[in-house]
């Protein structure tokens, strides 16, 4: 377990920190060990906060999660959950099979941008249609990390990747998809917003959706999704800090913060169906 | 003293795909998942209304990408589960299966096979047999194979199936054909039932356990080898003791014709014209594809004049045959493709071509 105590009283005789003066543990549900992650990758942030607020609702013990093919297979290593593999873009069509057999399992899919945007666009669009009760977290860093910096269907317009040298045209490779807007117009989807892990008070921002997603699937047995930008310094060619600033400046243009539908709150957003 | 009373036949007329499903509720099927596609959409229409009657998981997914991968969520979440397609939904159906074999997850997996290649036809085929007893999908693995022959024989194979599958944590298919599909057969009703799917591995919630992880990724070389070497092992256990087949008029068979599903049907009819017109020949019919009867096969061949392969294809099972036989006789192939069945008389054609180019062959009986 790793502490970082408030050791302005160091002087103290006693070696244990009052529990009031603890302003950081490890989330019980986060395993103590060093992730693959590179530098500057916005994976790591995002486990914790799901640790946290899985934590924080007592859902560690029912959660069944699903692993999706990308850098984030390796979730499993990292959160202490029941875990599952999913094919590469199916991990909502796990997901729904999961829940169809568990009514009582709390149903996390986790998924990256390649995963859920391009090959899965057919489970992800289904599994909303049909409403199922899964939370799922979609890290959207603009590129294929895990198989060298690819252009990903959320890549930039003009951002280069190993497949976009010249950066991407919409000509010939198309435009950035808004998969999480297309999605809230869908009656069955509860919840959709796109938080960021720029600075700390996004990650504060994207921990209360990734909060609100979770109790959507529990309280209203509905689909609840929380797209989250993120880094991924060494596809985009940078470094982890030239990448936070990218984040924070550049990619909110085409990618909007904020919640998109709560239909639990709000039952008909101007630009969708009353559920 | 009274006597009991003599109970009228109760057999009842059923639909092959409808049976199928009926057979998988029987034996305690706790989830379907499926996609629309001639010549089995009853077999999914029956459990969309069954399924959900009885408080069973039903889902008709977007594609059979999305159903057999639903398939793999609810069996790694500890459900008995049934999936049905037709050949070209098969091959979509081939990413997961490879995963499932990886993850060692147990599924049935009913292709009632029609015409292909491509979109083909929707008329009976048997020109999956590559793709199901070869692997389906990428990757190192073997997944047992039942063809019935019959549709009382379709009905206690899918138990057999979710047997085999739990027992030796793998996916199994049911591979059966248009007509098994479509035709009508009376059978008795009375199917067999199965305890519930119990392990100690499936995925609950890690409550009071340490966390389970259901995966097929094994990143380090040295492990991935460990692992299939592990499966290899089970695929041997498997060969060494779920052959399964049928032999028909052989004691004295100087030719034996080998055929599966409806082929066999059709073969055991021409058998029936040869033996009327004085010519010795019998019928091996594999159950289990995959394993293959090869041993049977191969000490028949010693002592007969030749094998007649029978099938709805371009000749695929006949591969297995020659392997087996290693030249021990010759074998000769008779198929019909693309929906076509072969009328009896066709390989009653073949039989006596057979008998005669054999004729000066010894034979011991």
């Amino acid at each position: 377990m790793t502490l970082i105590r408030d050791d302005r009283r160091a002087s103290r005789p006693s070696t244990e920190p009052a529990p009031e003066r603890l302003v950081y543990r490890r989330p019980d549900l986060l395993s103590d060990v060093s992730t693959h992650y590179c530098p500057g990758c916005g994976h790591g942030i995002v486990h914790r906060l799901l640790a946290e607020v899985l934590g924080d609702l007592g859902l560690g013990p029912r959660t069944i999660a699903v692993a999706p093919v990308g850098c984030a297979v390796f979730a499993y290593d990292y959160l202490r959950l029941d875990f599952v593999e999913a094919p590469h873009g199916r991990a909502p069509a796990v997901a729904t099979g999961v829940r169809r057999v568990r009514p009582d399992a709390f149903v996390l899919a986790y998924q990256g941008d390649g995963d859920l945007a391009a090959i899965g666009t057919a489970e992800i669009v289904h599994a909303a249609a049909r409403g199922e009760a899964i939370t799922v977290i979609f890290v959207n860093n603009g590129i294929y990390g895990m198989t060298g910096g690819q252009m990903a269907p959320t890549t930039l317009l003009g951002q280069r990747t190993t497949s976009t040298p010249g950066g991407r045209e919409a000509r010939t490779a198309g435009y950035p998809l808004p998969i999480t807007e297309m999605l809230a117009l869908l009656p069955g989807v509860g919840y959709a917003a796109r938080g960021s892990i720029a600075d700390p008070s996004s990650v504060g921002k994207t921990k209360a959706m990734i909060r609100r997603a979770c109790e959507i699937q529990v309280a209203e047995r509905a689909f609840a999704i929380v797209e989250v930008l993120s880094t991924c310094p060494i596809g985009w060619g940078m470094t982890p800090r030239e990448a936070a600033r990218h984040l924070v400046d550049d990619v909110p243009a085409t990618y909007p913060l904020g919640v998109i539908v709560d239909r639990f709150r709000d039952p008909a957003p101007a630009a969708s169906t009353p559920r | 003293m009274m006597t009991a009373p003599t109970l009228p036949d109760e057999r009842v007329l059923m639909k092959g795909n409808e049976a199928i499903a009926e057979a998988a509720i029987q034996a305690g099927c706790d989830a379907y998942f499926g996609y629309p596609i001639t010549p089995q959409a009853e077999l999914l229409e029956w459990m969309a209304r069954r399924m959900p009657e009885l408080g069973r998981a039903f889902v008709q997914a977007e594609s059979e990408l999305g159903a057999i991968t639903m398939a793999l969520g609810a069996s790694a979440a500890g459900a008995r589960v049934l999936a049905s397609s037709s050949s070209p939904g098969m091959s979509l159906m081939a990413e997961a299966m490879s995963y499932m074999a990886g993850s060692e997850l147990p599924v049935l997996v009913v292709n009632v096979m029609r015409g292909g290649p491509g979109l083909g036809s929707i008329g009976p085929a048997q020109s999956d047999y590559f793709q199901a007893t070869k692997g389906h999908g990428h990757g190192d693995y073997r997944v047992p194979v039942l063809a019935p022959s019959s549709i009382a024989e379709a009905i206690a194979l899918v138990a057999d199936g979710f047997d085999l599958a739990e027992r030796y944590r793998t996916p199994v298919i049911l591979l059966a054909d248009g007509i098994l599909g479509q035709a009508m057969e009376p059978v008795d009703p009375h199917f067999r039932s199965l305890p519930p799917r119990h392990d100690d591995w499936s995925l609950s919630g890690a409550d009071g356990r340490p966390p389970r992880v259901v995966r097929s990724l094994h990143l380090r070389p040295e492990d991935l080898e460990v692992h299939n070497d592990h499966l290899g092992a089970k695929y041997r256990e498997i060969a060494a003791h779920e052959v399964r087949w049928v032999g028909e008029r052989l004691d004295d068979a100087e030719i034996a014709v080998v055929a599966y599903g409806t082929a066999a049907r059709v073969a055991r009819t021409a058998i029936a014209r040869a033996r009327d017109a004085g010519l010795a020949v019998g019928l091996v019919r594999p159950i289990s594809l995959w394993p293959f009867p090869s041993a049977v096969l191969a000490r028949l061949a010693a002592r007969l004049r030749a094998l007649v392969v029978v099938e709805l294809s371009a000749g695929q099972m006949v591969e297995d045959v020659r392997l087996a036989v290693e030249g021990q006789a010759p074998v000769f192939f008779h198929g019909r493709t693309g929906g076509m069945v072969p009328a009896p008389d066709e390989v009653l054609g073949v039989i006596r071509r057979a008998w005669a180019i054999t004729a000066d062959r010894e034979v011991t009986p």
